[in-house]
C-alpha cells in the first residue's frame, strides 16, 4: 500500500516536473531564423563561395594544382615584350595573359586548399551562398575578363613572337655553329698553315 | 404545418449554433496546437499563411484537403469506410445538444443530460472499430481494437468521476448542475464550483481529466492512432475530406469532454467574481475559456509526455483508475451526507 502511493506521488511528481519544463519553453525565445526574410550573419572564415580578384592575379596555377578535384581551370598566355601588364597590388609583376580562369562550383568541395598558395592573395571565399542553379553549367563561374577577339589577338602575338624567338634562337644557333664551323676551319686552316710553313721551311732546307 | 416548419427552423438553429461553434473551435485548435507544439519546442510553427503568425493555416490545409483525391482501398468495405468518419463525427457532435452553452442558450433541457451525453459518445467507440475493420489493413485493425479496447475500459472512470458529481448536485441535467454552482460562499471568497466544495472531487477531477484524455484518444493515451508504431492506427487508409471529418471528429470530442468538465467541476458559464462579468454573453465566455483552458492543458500534455505501452494502459485503468474511482465516490458521498 506505502508502495503505490509512493509510486504515485513519484508519478505525479514526475509529470509535473515534465510540464513545468515545456512550459518554461512555451515562453523561452524561439531559435528559428525566418531565413528568406532574416539571415544570420555568417561567421569569419566561412566557406561559402570562391572569388578570384582577376587583376591581382599572376597566372602562376599554384592554386589550381592544390586543388584536390581540380575545378580550377586555367590557361595563360605569356605576354608579349611590347605589352606591360603593370604590376598586382601586392607589388608582383605581372607576365601572363590570363586566358581563362573558371571555377566550377559544382564540383568544388569547399576545402579552402586554394586560398593559402596564392601568392598575391586574390583568390579567396566570399559569404555569399544563395547561388543554386537550375542548370549545372552556369555553375561554372568565369573570372577572365579577356574579351574572345582580345584572347586570340593576344595568342596569335604570343605565338608570333614566340615563333620569332624560336627563329632567332635557332638564327643564334646556326650563327653559333657557323661561327664553331669557322672557327674549326681557321683552327685547320692555321694548322693546315703551320705545317705548309714547315713545308715550306724545310722546302728550302731540302732545295739547299 | 405551420408548426412543425416552426419547430424544424428552431431544431435548425440549435443545430447550427454547435456546428458554427466546433468548426470554429477546430480551425483555431488546429492552428493553436500547432502554435503551442512549435513554441514548446522553441520554434515558431506555422507562420507563413495569412500574416499574423500563420492565422490562416487551417484554412489552407482545410482547402488543400478539399482538393486530395478520395481513395478507398480495393477491398474495403465501401460502405463502412465511408460511414465511419461520418458517424464518427455525429457521435460527438449529438452529445453537444444537452451542453449549456450559457445560461440563455442548452441545445434541448433534458433531464437526463449527462447520461445522454455519455452514452451517445460511446458510439465513438463502435465507429474506430468500424473504420478499422472496413479498411482491410493491419494497422488500421490494431488501432481500431485497441482504440475500442481504451474506449470501452477509460468509459468505466469517466462515468465513475461524472458520478461523483451527480451525487453531489442531485440531477443529471447540466442546466440544472451549472446553476447549482452559482455564487461565491465556499470559504467566504471561493466560487461555489463542486471542485471547492467537495476536496475529494479534486481527486474526482484529476480521474476525470485522465480519463477524457483517454476518451479522447490524445497523448499519452494516443494508443489508437499511434503515429510511430501504426502509421496512424486506424485513419491509415483515409485520405481527404474523410481524414478531415476523423480530424474535425477528434478536436470536437476534446472540446465536448473539456466543456463536460467545465461544466461538472469548474461552475459551467459561472463567472468566477460572482455577479461581477455575470449575464448570458459572458457566461459563453467564461463556459469557453474554462473548455480552452482543459483544452490547452491536454495539449500542453500532448508534448511533455510520451506514449503508454498498451499492457500499462490497461493497468492504470482497471488496476489503479477504477478502483480509485469507486472508493473516491464512496468518500464523495460521505462527505456530503455528514457536512
Amino acid at each position: 500500500m506505502q508502495n503505490v502511493i509512493k509510486e504515485g506521488w513519484l508519478t505525479f511528481k514526475s509529470i509535473f516536473i515534465g510540464m513545468g519544463v515545456t512550459m518554461r519553453h512555451l515562453f523561452s525565445p524561439s531559435v528559428t531564423e525566418l531565413y528568406p526574410e532574416e539571415k544570420i550573419e555568417l561567421p569569419k572564415g566561412v566557406r561559402a563561395k570562391l572569388y578570384v580578384n582577376i587583376d591581382d592575379c599572376i597566372g602562376c596555377n599554384l592554386c589550381a594544382r592544390a586543388c584536390p578535384v581540380n575545378c580550377i581551370d586555367i590557361e595563360t598566355v605569356m605576354a608579349t615584350s611590347d605589352v606591360d601588364l603593370g604590376k598586382t597590388s601586392t607589388g608582383n609583376p605581372k607576365r601572363f595573359w590570363l586566358t581563362r580562369f573558371n571555377i566550377d562550383m559544382a564540383k568544388c568541395m569547399y576545402c579552402d586548399l586554394c586560398v593559402p598558395p596564392c601568392p598575391t592573395d586574390c583568390i579567396y571565399m566570399v559569404p555569399e551562398y544563395e547561388y543554386s542553379e537550375f542548370d549545372r553549367t552556369n555553375l561554372v563561374y568565369h573570372f577572365s575578363n579577356l574579351q574572345p577577339a582580345m584572347v586570340a589577338e593576344v595568342k596569335e602575338k604570343a605565338e608570333k613572337e614566340a615563333e620569332e624567338k624560336r627563329r632567332k634562337k635557332e638564327e643564334e644557333k646556326k650563327k653559333k655553329e657557323e661561327e664553331k664551323k669557322k672557327k674549326e676551319m681557321q683552327a685547320k686552316n692555321e694548322l693546315a698553315d703551320n705545317s705548309d710553313e714547315k713545308n715550306d721551311s724545310s722546302k728550302p732546307e731540302k732545295g739547299d | 404545418m405551420a408548426e412543425i416548419l416552426g419547430n424544424i427552423t428552431i431544431s435548425l438553429v440549435h443545430v447550427a449554433i454547435p456546428l458554427t461553434i466546433i468548426l470554429l473551435f477546430a480551425l483555431v485548435a488546429i492552428w493553436g496546437e500547432r502554435k503551442i507544439a512549435g513554441f514548446i519546442q522553441d520554434r515558431l510553427g506555422p507562420y507563413r499563411v495569412g500574416g499574423w503568425h500563420g492565422w490562416a493555416q487551417s484554412i489552407a490545409d482545410l482547402l488543400k484537403l478539399l482538393q486530395k483525391e478520395d481513395i478507398i482501398p480495393k477491398d474495403a468495405n465501401r460502405f463502412l469506410f465511408k460511414f465511419a468518419p461520418f458517424m464518427m463525427f455525429t457521435a460527438s457532435f449529438a452529445a453537444f445538444a444537452v451542453i449549456p452553452f450559457s445560461s440563455a442558450y442548452i441545445g434541448s433541457m433534458i433531464n437526463i443530460g449527462v447520461f445522454y451525453l455519455l452514452a451517445v459518445t460511446s458510439i465513438l467507440t463502435l465507429s474506430v472499430i468500424m473504420a478499422g475493420w472496413a479498411s482491410n489493413n493491419k494497422w488500421s485493425l490494431l488501432g481500431g481494437m485497441r482504440g475500442a479496447a481504451q474506449l470501452i475500459s477509460y468509459e468505466v472512470p469517466t462515468i465513475a468521476s461524472v458520478l461523483m458529481v451527480i451525487v453531489v448536485s442531485g440531477s443529471l441535467n447540466l442546466m440544472t448542475v451549472t446553476e447549482m454552482q452559482s455564487g461565491n460562499d465556499v470559504l467566504g471568497f471561493l466560487p461555489n464550483w463542486f471542485i471547492f466544495q467537495n476536496p475529494f472531487l479534486i481527486i474526482g477531477f484529476v480521474i476525470f481529466f485522465i480519463s477524457i484524455l483517454a476518451e479522447s484518444h490524445r497523448v499519452p493515451f494516443d494508443l489508437p492512432e499511434s503515429e510511430s508504431e501504426l502509421v496512424a492506427g486506424y485513419q491509415t487508409e483515409y485520405s481527404g475530406m474523410r481524414w478531415a471529418m476523423f480530424m474535425l471528429a477528434e478536436y470536437a470530442d476534446m472540446l465536448l469532454l473539456s466543456l463536460l468538465g467545465a461544466t461538472l467541476f469548474f461552475g459551467g458559464w459561472n463567472s468566477p467574481f460572482g455577479d461581477f462579468m455575470a449575464g448570458p454573453v459572458w457566461g459563453f465566455f467564461w463556459f469557453m475559456l474554462k473548455g480552452l483552458l482543459l483544452v490547452f492543458v491536454m495539449m500542453w500534455i500532448r508534448w511533455t509526455l510520451p506514449r503508454y505501452r498498451v499492457d500499462h494502459l490497461m493497468h492504470i485503468c482497471w488496476n489503479v483508475l477504477i478502483p480509485l474511482a469507486f472508493v473516491n465516490l464512496v468518500l464523495v458521498a460521505l462527505w456530503e451526507v455528514i457536512f
